[in-house]
């Protein structure tokens, strides 16, 4: 199961914070060239390693001795989840543990970041997201990282008798791996695929397809009513990846998703899942049925149109619904549905792409670890996740994590039943998180595919071109996806 | 009294020339450092690697690329800029029809002054969001709007301004024109209102035409202000960085689509050094920003020298 650079930054429900964040910070930016170079340069700093200072006495529920009376430091995104829901757990921590919070919410996690990592006074818990996030890989790069281990294996909060890590949905840890460590928590539970409209449906009298030929009938009655069938968010080429990738994986099962996350040199060129994949998607481009001027369109704008009933299908993330609150009409039932099975696919109609975003790490050198692990450890308690679930609209990795008392909205119900109904049969790419420059190749030659200026077989030798220059790096042999 | 006098001035210049040397000085040679490590970005651990990083930039395609559109950016931005600007410029304080009275403006020109000012007050940011919102792809868009609506464009298929190869740097260019004429038009204004009216007037009586006087009268005299405006306009043209993050197809981030054919130097480095977290080389870019502005800067002053005309 693998995570994508935007997906981390979506999987938070990134949408709004998106649009924003891109269009105001990148204004704060506004600076003549010359300028750029400063940004380049840092301070010194040490590299002293991480503080123990605040260590109090361990115990059964305090496995990490966290100290009463000491402080601690949390930085969080504050995007389309906003920050309310840490702001209850402080309270919470400060309550259980005695153990005050300095809070800070923001969109600028590399702005304020960066200077403290390099000058070695890093917060104590961070969540990592947004568009402008500090890459994990490049975090884990520089040692910046708590190994995470000590905190999955410590007793969980609920049930003492069993570990943290075993009370997870299964494979979602995997995404914080680097090079077999889990350095960060993906703490939110995401599914990936298609999403429609209950009530368009309805009105259409169109059934929601299960195999690709079906999925393009739909598209072709849409474009008939006068709209479009498969909206994307062109301007951010990781949304079309989403469908392709996951028609790939689903074709040739989890041995094609293996074959790119481990730059197999028959990744794409001589991959017939891969050229499978690439061909549905381009059917779709050249019956021209896709929405109208998707291909430039910014997520909040497309995913907006598509609310207006202008698509009858859009690729996205399960923040979908978080993201979209304001412009969903009420009536709308939004409805999750997994990619439609190409002829001859491996994996069955029910499988889907999932996992976790959202990445919260522990810098290495923290100053009051043992009160950041303690956090940590609280935040995979059913009562910080049900809060979370509450003030979010949004599960967590924990298993059966959200109290009954909670009632989901339709989207999000409808990714819990897609979860039940796939089961076991879930997978996810890991080479966005793990190579940032592959990703963005390949990206940009689907940007391309969509708008006809190349075909299916110039983009599998572009991917592949992407998969070999990657495998050239040294440091790609550490990572392996098992 | 001498050694007095050196003291004071030295102690007014003491504060500004210590946070220049901090502030602007010590990162540019902070920043050449870097450039010769493979320093990833968020920690002190780095290795020395020497040259390796320029050598890759020679072979970087990205890069080049993004260094053409600077050169693109810098010779068409001053050019329509500096052009559409003196027009104005010239209409609104010597462009009017002559009367007994001299020389004059253009019916209204007063108003027009401060309406062609108005993008200036407007921060890049929202330039950025404004453009958008001109350019949208779908028939939301302004362009689009209107062209379907006259039938020019095809409903099912509009037109992707931001999203074609060979059009994104040109609605990047128009968004920066757009942006700049008022500022320049009020700055020549005021260097034309200092040259004296009785100039022109003679011009007028020995039966000078409009062109005649403005290229004759007008452009010699203003040479100065050009030539500044020149160099700001310059600055602009190798920075773009907000215009084309903000505004253009996502290569990952920052900007810079489709298939880089918007990147600019300024956004290629900045994915390099955050997003990529090859920041040493990314810092190599800088560097290389940094000369390519300060060549630029002194072969432009050059070329543009001419001799003073005193009045």
């Amino acid at each position: 199961m693998g995570s994508t650079s935007a997906e981390n930054r979506d999987a938070q429900g990134v949408g709004r914070r998106d649009l924003i964040k891109r269009s105001a910070a990148l204004g704060l930016v506004t600076v003549p060239t010359m300028s750029f170079l400063a940004a380049c340069a840092s301070g010194g700093g040490d590299d002293s390693s991480g503080g123990d200072a605040d260590k109090g006495t361990a115990s059964k529920t305090n496995p990490f001795g966290a100290k009463k009376g000491s402080k601690l430091d949390v930085v969080v995104f504050k995007g389309g989840y906003g920050d309310d829901y840490a702001k209850a757990w402080e309270a919470s921590f400060k309550k259980s543990n005695g153990i005050t919070s300095t809070h800070t919410g923001t969109q600028e996690i590399t702005g304020k970041l960066q200077p403290r990592f390099n000058a070695g006074n890093p917060p104590d818990i961070v969540d990592d997201s947004g568009a402008q996030q500090i890459k994990i890989d490049v975090l884990y790069k520089n040692g910046q990282l708590l190994d995470l281990a000590a905190v999955l294996d410590a007793p969980s909060v609920d049930d003492p008798s069993k570990k943290v890590r075993d009370t997870l949905i299964a494979g979602t840890l995997d995404p914080g791996v680097q090079e077999g460590k889990v350095v960060a928590l993906n703490y939110i539970y995401t599914v990936w695929g298609l999403w429609y409209s209950g009530k368009l449906f309805k009105e259409k009298g169109w059934t929601a397809p299960k195999t690709w030929d079906d999925f393009l009938a739909v598209c072709q009655q849409a474009k008939k009513a006068g709209i479009g069938g498969l909206a994307h968010q062109g301007k951010y080429p990781y949304y079309i990846n989403v469908a392709i990738m996951d028609l790939i994986a689903k074709k040739g099962g989890i041995d094609a998703v293996k074959a790119i996350d481990n730059l197999d040199s028959k990744a794409f060129v001589g991959s017939d899942a891969a050229q499978a994949g690439v061909e549905a998607i381009y059917e779709v481009v050249e019956k021209g049925l896709l929405m109208s001027g998707t291909n430039g369109l910014t997520h909040i704008e497309s995913q907006t149109r598509w609310n207006q009933y202008q698509a009858a299908f859009i690729t996205c993330g399960s923040w979908l619904e978080n993201e979209q609150l304001k412009q969903t009409p009420a009536d709308f039932e939004m409805t999750f549905l997994p990619m439609p099975l190409l002829d001859g696919s491996k994996m069955p109609f029910e499988a889907i792409r999932a996992g976790s975003g959202e990445p919260f790490i522990i810098p290495a050198k923290a100053g009051n670890l043992p009160g950041a692990k303690e956090f940590m450890r609280r935040m995979l308690s059913k009562e910080w996740s049900t809060s979370f679930a509450k003030e979010a609209n949004s599960l967590t990795i924990l298993k059966d994590g959200v109290d009954a008392s909670v009632k989901l909205r339709p989207g999000t119900q409808s990714t819990v039943e897609a979860s039940k109904a796939a089961g076991d049969n879930t997978f996810r790419y890991l080479y966005p998180d793990w190579y940032s420059e592959m990703d963005t190749s390949i990206q940009n030659a689907s940007n391309e595919l969509m708008a006809k200026r190349i075909q299916p077989k110039e983009w599998l030798k572009r991917c592949q071109a992407a998969v070999d220059k990657q495998a050239k790096d040294p440091a790609s042999k550490k990572n392996r996806h098992e | 009294m001498r050694t007095g006098q050196h003291r004071f001035v030295a102690g007014f210049l003491l504060v500004p020339v210590a946070l220049y040397l901090i502030f602007v000085i010590w990162p540019y040679i902070q920043t050449f450092g870097y450039s010769l490590t493979d320093w990833k970005g968020q920690s002190q651990t780095f290795k020395f690697v020497g040259l390796d990083n320029y050598k890759a930039l020679i072979h970087d395609d990205v890069f080049m690329e993004a260094i053409w559109h600077n050169i693109l950016f810098l010779i068409f931005i001053p050019v329509i800029t500096i052009l559409l600007a003196l027009f104005f410029a010239f209409m609104v304080n010597a462009g009017g029809r002559s009367k007994a009275g001299g020389v004059q403006g253009v019916a209204g020109s007063k108003f027009y002054k401060i309406v062609y000012f108005f993008p200036q007050v407007l921060s890049l940011a929202i330039v950025a969001v404004l453009f958008n919102a001109v350019y949208r792809s779908d028939g939301g868009g302004l362009l689009n709007g209107v062209l379907i609506k006259i039938h020019l464009v095809d409903p099912n298929n509009p037109v992707e301004w931001l999203n074609e190869p060979n059009m994104v740097l040109w609605a990047l260019l128009a968004a920066v024109v757009w942006h700049g004429v008022g500022f320049y038009l009020v700055l020549f204004s005021a260097a034309m209102q200092s040259i004296p009216r009785d100039v022109y007037e003679a011009a007028l009586i020995d039966g000078a035409s409009r062109n005649q006087s403005f290229f004759r009268i007008t452009l010699p005299l203003l040479w100065d202000t050009v030539q500044t405006a020149w160099v700001y306009l310059g600055i602009v043209a190798m920075d773009m960085f907000v215009l084309v993050s903000s505004m253009t197809q996502n290569m990952g981030a920052y900007g810079g689509g489709p298939d880089h054919h918007s990147d600019v130097m300024s956004t290629v480095m900045m994915r390099n050094f955050e997003y990529f977290g090859k920041s040493g080389y990314a810092c190599a870019m800088g560097v290389v920003m940094l000369l390519l502005t300060l060549v630029l800067s002194v072969v432009m002053l050059r070329a543009t020298r001419r001799d003073r005309v005193e009045f």
